[in-house]
């Protein structure tokens, strides 16, 4: 691991303002993806700016009706909330599907969304990798793709985002709250917070260097039967290869949102119309752009299953 | 700090006096361009560990398990992978289970760690560790003080109504099932394959069947 300076911030507009101010400052929350990326030296910071004590550990009501999750809350935290396990059950499910009983303690909820691809190729130094090094080329293309996108993908990286939770809060429509070193602060709809590759991979998401994350907040709950189905090569504690979170209600409409298949969690608002008349359809027009390897190409099908169970397990 | 006693053997010493040694002789060669050497950073962090006070001096860079092995001598916590994905490391800090692996000492300001030598003693056991012992819940014992760890936390976090993904209703009080438990202990790899008896161990503990 590479040397480091570390220090507390007291304030999340100091701790934005010693992060944007310094090229090689990091935010430090739980530190259970950075750490691991920096003993590899995939993450190389010069300093680190540890945001624990900037009290965003809590979950409250908004008064819209939804809920407002403080960055610093853990993943065990967040799965365990009552109004989180009764509302937003498909949030409970897609944490509690993902990582360690360890890992989910100490993990936050801004990390999370933050962490990075587990393509081996980003994790593996000696091979080229936009991602890591921009401009070094890509190794998965053309290389081991099983875990790797079908869809949204570019020639520069076919990265996917390997996250549970951001899938169900994709399909909750969150807002992600930033607040930058000027004190100004924005809300990101999920949808857009995380990036495709494109021609700049090294890209994860939307937020300029320094920008911290204070909260995610969820919209008034929207009913319905809450899944999260993660289908992965063992039975625990692996990433997935293909995951749906859905929201059905009665009348068989619903939503649903992809995992496992991109840079992003995938959802295609325009094909839910699709979904009351079952998950072929629907999944035609969800990967109608896919673009798959001959390793992964066997996603597209298993995501139309993984979707039709779901909707077979949520028929009344 | 009497655990935190530093003895330079012979073999560091030559070490570190051939670093000085080429540093020199570089720094001479090429005096104007030649940065100074930077000193390492180091941060002075207490914490309670197993009940006593600790105050410790450490750079950066130190894991909470690094700490705990190297600085404080408590070799029963285990480095397995030091990537999080065996769970040999775990310890309890501030009664959550966790990888020390994955986390900076200088993160655990004001904390309080429990490691295996915090649980019990051989005199007198944790009610966990007697139950590895009488199940036979390892064969070499390596990954014992992570799973024994992560067992006794595993058994709190279904009293206290932590869910998983093991549980068929999110809003039922989970119980200790069989499945639970093996859902709930998969961060914690035994190379042996004692889990059946690691999962029968802690059935006994909860009082049961797994």
């Amino acid at each position: 691991m590479k040397s480091f300076t570390y220090e507390r911030a007291t304030t999340p507009a100091d701790a934005a303002g010693i992060v944007a101010s310094n090229p090689g400052a990091r935010f430090l929350g739980g530190g259970t993806n950075l750490l691991d990326l920096m003993k590899l030296e995939i993450e190389t910071p010069t300093h680190l700016v540890d945001v624990q004590d900037l009290k965003l550990d809590r979950i409250e009501p908004t008064e819209a009706g939804g809920l407002r999750i403080g960055a610093f809350v853990t993943n065990t935290a967040l799965a365990s909330d009552e109004r989180v396990r009764r509302d937003y059950g498909v949030l409970s499910r897609a944490i509690v599907a993902g990582a360690s009983g360890q890992l989910r303690n100490k993990a936050t909820t801004a990390g999370n969304l933050l962490q990075r691809t587990r393509c081996p190729y980003f994790y593996d130094t000696n091979q080229p990798c936009n991602k890591r090094k921009p401009g070094s080329g890509c190794a998965a293309i053309g290389g081991y793709s099983r875990q790797l996108a079908v869809i949204g993908s570019s020639d520069a990286c076919i990265a996917t985002y390997p996250g549970d939770m951001a899938v169900a809060m994709r399909v909750l429509d969150a807002t992600v709250e930033t607040v930058r070193a000027d004190g100004k602060t924005r809300s990101i709809p999920i949808g857009s917070f995380h990036t495709l590759p494109g021609d700049t991979p090294e890209r994860d998401n939307a937020l300029d260097h320094g920008e911290l994350i204070t909260a995610v907040t969820l919209p008034r709950p929207v009913g319905g039967t809450h899944v999260y189905r993660k289908v992965r090569d063992r039975a625990s504690y692996a990433f997935a290869l293909v995951s749906v979170a859905a929201i059905v209600q009665r009348d068989g409409s619903g939503r649903a949102a992809f995992g496992g298949v991109a840079h992003r969690p995938w959802r295609v608002e325009a094909a839910e119309a699709a979904m009351p008349r079952g998950a072929v359809e629907m999944s035609n027009a969800v990967f109608a752009d896919a673009r798959p390897t001959d390793d992964n190409a066997f996603k597209i099908p298993l995501a139309t299953r993984t979707l039709a169970a779901v909707l077979a397990e949520v028929k009344p | 700090m009497g655990s935190e006693t530093f003895q330079l053997s012979r073999r560091e010493m030559l070490m570190s006096s051939a670093t000085t040694a080429a540093v020199s002789s570089f720094a001479s060669e090429t005096a104007e361009a030649a940065p100074p050497v930077k000193a390492v950073p180091t941060y002075k962090v207490a914490m309670t560990v197993n009940g006593a006070s600790q105050t410790l001096t450490l750079d950066p860079r130190t894991t909470l398990l690094d700490a705990l092995r190297e600085h404080l001598h408590l070799t029963g916590t285990k480095k397995g992978c030091d990537h999080g994905q065996c769970g040999a490391c775990t310890v309890i800090v501030n009664g959550e289970r966790i990888n020390a692996c994955l986390s900076l000492a200088v993160q655990h300001q004001g904390d309080a760690v429990t490691t295996i030598e915090g649980l019990g003693t051989p005199e007198r056991l944790h009610p966990m560790q007697a139950a590895f012992v009488k199940h036979d819940g390892y064969q070499c014992g390596y990954c014992t003080p992570g799973q024994i760890c992560s067992a006794v936390s595993v058994l709190e976090e279904i009293k206290r109504g932590i869910p998983s993904h093991a549980q068929a209703d999110l809003m039922a009080a989970p119980k200790p099932t069989g499945a639970e438990m093996r859902e709930r202990m998969s961060g914690n790899i035994c190379r042996c394959g004692a889990y059946s008896n690691i999962v029968d161990a802690m059935a006994d503990v909860a009082g049961a069947r797994a």
